[in-house]
């Protein structure tokens, strides 16, 4: 390798600045900011010798534990709290871990491997996986995972490590971010009513690390196809997030909101996809974009760049990139396409509207999935081009056309 | 091609100035056996040098060592998908040099035979093509269909890849009764797939925009650089040796030669796209005009000798104009076999169209052209 230039040295220490940033605010500066008087508060009686057994009362067991973790967030907790047998495990810490939080989006997960397995399978006249599980292969994204879980690490002699590992986790941690930010409805949810009222703005802050990290990845990979192919992504991701905010500033219009629940609750009249048909076509479209799926599966393109800035990871690591983040943000998209213009919930009232969501969101990640099966990958000329030329035009169109409907209260 | 890449023994790992040389290949998803050093300039391919003979295991000079016959089994292994197109020459080269004449029911066996071949030859590089477009659809679905050209091929000469159909003196054995019956059933259904394949790749816009207008290859460069085959007849010229110098029973079919005078990507895969629906009406009408009578003349024996002598034979194998140059001393070993391939003549194409293109349009370009490495090798 040739001596590294200015201009590497100067990318080089922006991504060590960002990468200590990423791990620096989680840790410590978001606790402090959230829970700053608990914890001065909890400093202050650790002086007082009596609180001290309330905090070991409390911590004796599991979900007291869990308990104590969760009550962080509820107001001066520790100093008031008393103990209390029958309180049992915290719906809060239910909601984050198991429904609808993680382990609900991961299992809906691994189920939407096999399906889009057995769709493009049937698309393609083929089978499909077959033999693990009884009933044509259910059971085959788990193999998968037991299998990937088996495999070793391996992290490239010349790869940066810290950055390298971070990637995963990060990605992870940024998926996992944006599930907590989609209701199922109005009684199920991670983040409550009261504090969802600029969900989306979240939503969309936490989507903007994306890039970043890929590129991280590439970096540190220090591979030639890794580093073009987080290029691309950086390209792609920057050019379709702009059409996709814009999408989604007509709605907001339409509402004056940026509270899912209440999108969801203007929609009781019409479904925003009658009067913002525009905004849902780019909406999806740059989804695609923003999923690396085809036609827009530039970053990862394996007969150009052999797999872009996925290159080097292999194992769980791959698992994660590739198989785990991807569908759960798949089906933080299609869940937000739901909210956003097809009613979230809304139903009639023979089925409850936790299933009506799950059914809209489940006809949308079909027509994502579908577009794999019929379309080439894209030049990426051509995306950047659809992107900043075609889909700004028309999301500003359809902006006008949200502020026209606002303006003459026609919604 | 005076170039920073050729100057140096092992370019991969060298970034001089702005430019990247990556190199796709030999261990790569989009190469075969094979490389191309790409030196690139962002985006833009400033340079491609093909590297070839990874997989070279000196066909010609093993053709010495082996009499006439054996070598039939051995040559064939070059290109596989396209087994009996490629012995073809072979065979008319040796009959010219032991002056056999093959039974005219011979003749006609043949072309059914390589007929079938240039069809799975052309449907493997369709699923290539398609999966190098990042289309997974058209990847399986040719893939899937070849099968049923493979069993006619089994129903004809007994195995699937190497059947050394076409000897010396005729072919090996005749058609089965049920022949007629099977390959009508898989011809009218693979007609019917035809126009989906069109509905789903060849009019799809985004394959459109993808090949339309990339690797364009004008008429006249064709001609310098000896591009053969349908990438030839893709820049639009009407040059196809089964028409130019008929061979075995060619010049009693009734068949078009498909041309298209944009030598783009797009019209590289649309003359192969119709020559799978011509190759099907020839081995109708093949089957319609083969007159009764022997299959081969005489059975050739493992020591026949050649009298002193050279031939040469050119057909018109699937990826293009195949000709070989036999040599013989008198022996039952021929002394010198030249094989000239298609292939090797289409990869020099390969620099001068990946030249100046983006780098996502390196597989399409190199795909189009139909390059098979160890065909090229030999």
């Amino acid at each position: 390798m040739s001596e590294p230039t200015d201009f590497e040295e100067f990318l080089k220490r922006v991504v060590t600045i960002v990468f200590w940033i990423l791990l620096i605010v989680p840790i410590i500066v978001l606790p402090l900011l959230f829970f700053g008087s608990e914890i001065l508060q909890a400093l202050q009686l650790l002086v007082n010798a009596n609180s001290i057994f309330i905090l070991i009362n409390k911590a004796q067991n599991p979900f007291l534990a869990f308990e104590l973790m969760d009550s962080l967030g509820q107001g001066p907790c520790i100093a008031t709290a008393t103990y209390q047998p029958s309180a049992g495990c915290n719906p809060t810490f239910f909601r984050i871990v198991i429904f609808p939080g993680f382990t609900f989006v991961a299992l809906l997960t691994l189920w939407l491997g096999w399906f889009e397995r057995k769709l493009a399978a049937k698309v393609h006249m083929r089978y499909g996986p077959l033999y693990a599980g009884r009933i044509s292969g259910v059971l085959q994204p788990i193999a998968d995972i037991l299998k990937l879980l088996g495999k070793e690490l391996i992290i490239p002699a010349k790869a940066d490590k810290p950055f390298f590992i971070a990637v995963p986790l990060l990605t992870m941690g940024i998926s996992a971010a944006l599930l907590t930010l989609i209701p199922l409805s109005e009684r199920v949810y991670v983040v409550p009513p009261a504090s969802a009222s600029l969900g989306l703005l979240v939503l969309f802050a936490v989507l903007g690390f994306y890039p970043i990290i890929i590129l991280m990845g590439a970096w540190a990979s220090s591979n030639k196809f890794s580093f073009i192919g987080g290029l691309r992504a950086l390209h792609q991701l920057v050019s379709y997030e702009i059409p996709w905010f814009l999408a989604v500033l007509g709605v907001v219009v339409l509402t004056s909101s940026l509270d899912p629940f209440q999108i969801v609750r203007a929609q009781s009249k019409i479904w925003f996809i009658v009067p913002q048909f525009i905004a849902a076509f780019v909406f999806l479209t740059a989804t695609l974009a923003e999923l690396e799926r085809i036609p827009f599966d530039l970053p990862e393109a394996d007969t150009e760049i052999v797999f872009g800035w996925l290159t080097e990871y292999g194992g769980m690591f791959w698992g994660i990139l590739f198989g785990l983040s991807p569908f759960i943000k798949l089906y933080v998209f299609s869940g937000l396409f739901t909210i956003l213009f097809l009613g979230g919930w809304l139903g009639p009232a023979f089925l409850p509207p936790e299933i009506w969501f799950i059914l809209k969101t489940f006809v949308v990640i079909t027509v994502i999935m579908f577009s794999r099966v019929f379309n080439p990958r894209i030049r990426i000329d051509l995306l950047i081009r659809v992107g900043w030329v075609y889909l700004i035009l028309l999301a500003v169109i359809n902006l006008f056309i949200a502020v026209g409907l606002k303006a003459f209260g026609v919604l | 091609m005076t170039s920073v890449a050729r100057s140096l023994p092992f370019p991969t790992e060298v970034i001089v100035g702005d430019k990247l040389s990556i190199s796709i290949g030999p261990q790569h998803p989009g190469s075969g056996h094979f490389r191309i050093i790409v030196v690139l300039e962002g985006d833009i391919v400033s340079e491609a040098i093909p590297d070839p003979g990874y997989v070279h295991r000196g066909a010609e000079k093993m053709c010495e060592f082996r009499n006439f016959v054996q070598n039939v089994p051995m040559l064939e292994r070059t290109t596989l998908p396209d087994a009996n197109g490629i012995i073809f020459p072979y065979i008319l080269a040796v009959e010219e040099l032991m002056g056999i004449q093959a039974p005219p029911r011979a003749q006609y066996l043949r072309i059914i035979s390589a007929e079938l071949n240039r069809i799975v030859s052309h449907l493997y590089w369709l699923g290539i093509y398609g999966v190098f477009l990042g289309h997974s659809t058209m990847f399986l679905w040719p893939m899937g269909d070849r099968e049923l050209f493979m069993d006619l091929i089994q129903t004809v000469g007994g195995t699937r890849v190497t059947p050394s159909y076409i000897i010396p003196g005729g072919a090996r054995n005749d058609l089965p009764d049920n022949f007629k019956d099977k390959a009508l059933k898989a011809f009218g259904y693979f007609e019917r797939r035809l126009k989906e394949y069109d509905r789903i790749f060849f009019s799809n816009p985004l394959v459109l925009k993808r090949s339309q207008g990339v690797g364009v290859l004008k008429r006249s460069e064709a001609i310098a650089l000896g591009i053969t085959g349908p990438n030839l007849r893709g820049s639009g010229l009407k040059s196809d040796t089964r028409k130019d110098e008929p061979y075995s029973m060619y010049e009693t079919l009734d068949f078009d030669i498909p041309s298209y005078p944009d030598g783009d990507c797009w019209a590289r895969g649309m003359v192969r796209f119709h020559e799978l629906y011509w190759s099907m009406q020839i081995i109708k009408q093949a089957v319609e005009k083969m007159p009764s009578g022997p299959f081969r003349s005489r059975l050739p024996l493992l020591t026949a000798r050649a009298p002193a002598g050279e031939a040469v034979a050119r057909t018109e194998a699937a990826r293009g104009c195949m000709s070989y140059y036999v040599v013989s001393d008198g022996t039952s070993k021929p002394y010198r076999v030249r094989v000239s391939v298609p292939s090797f003549r289409n990869m020099i194409g390969i620099p001068y169209l990946l030249k100046g293109g983006h780098l996502a349009d390196v597989p399409a370009i190199y795909w189009s052209l139909d390059y098979w490495p160890v065909e090229a090798d030999k």
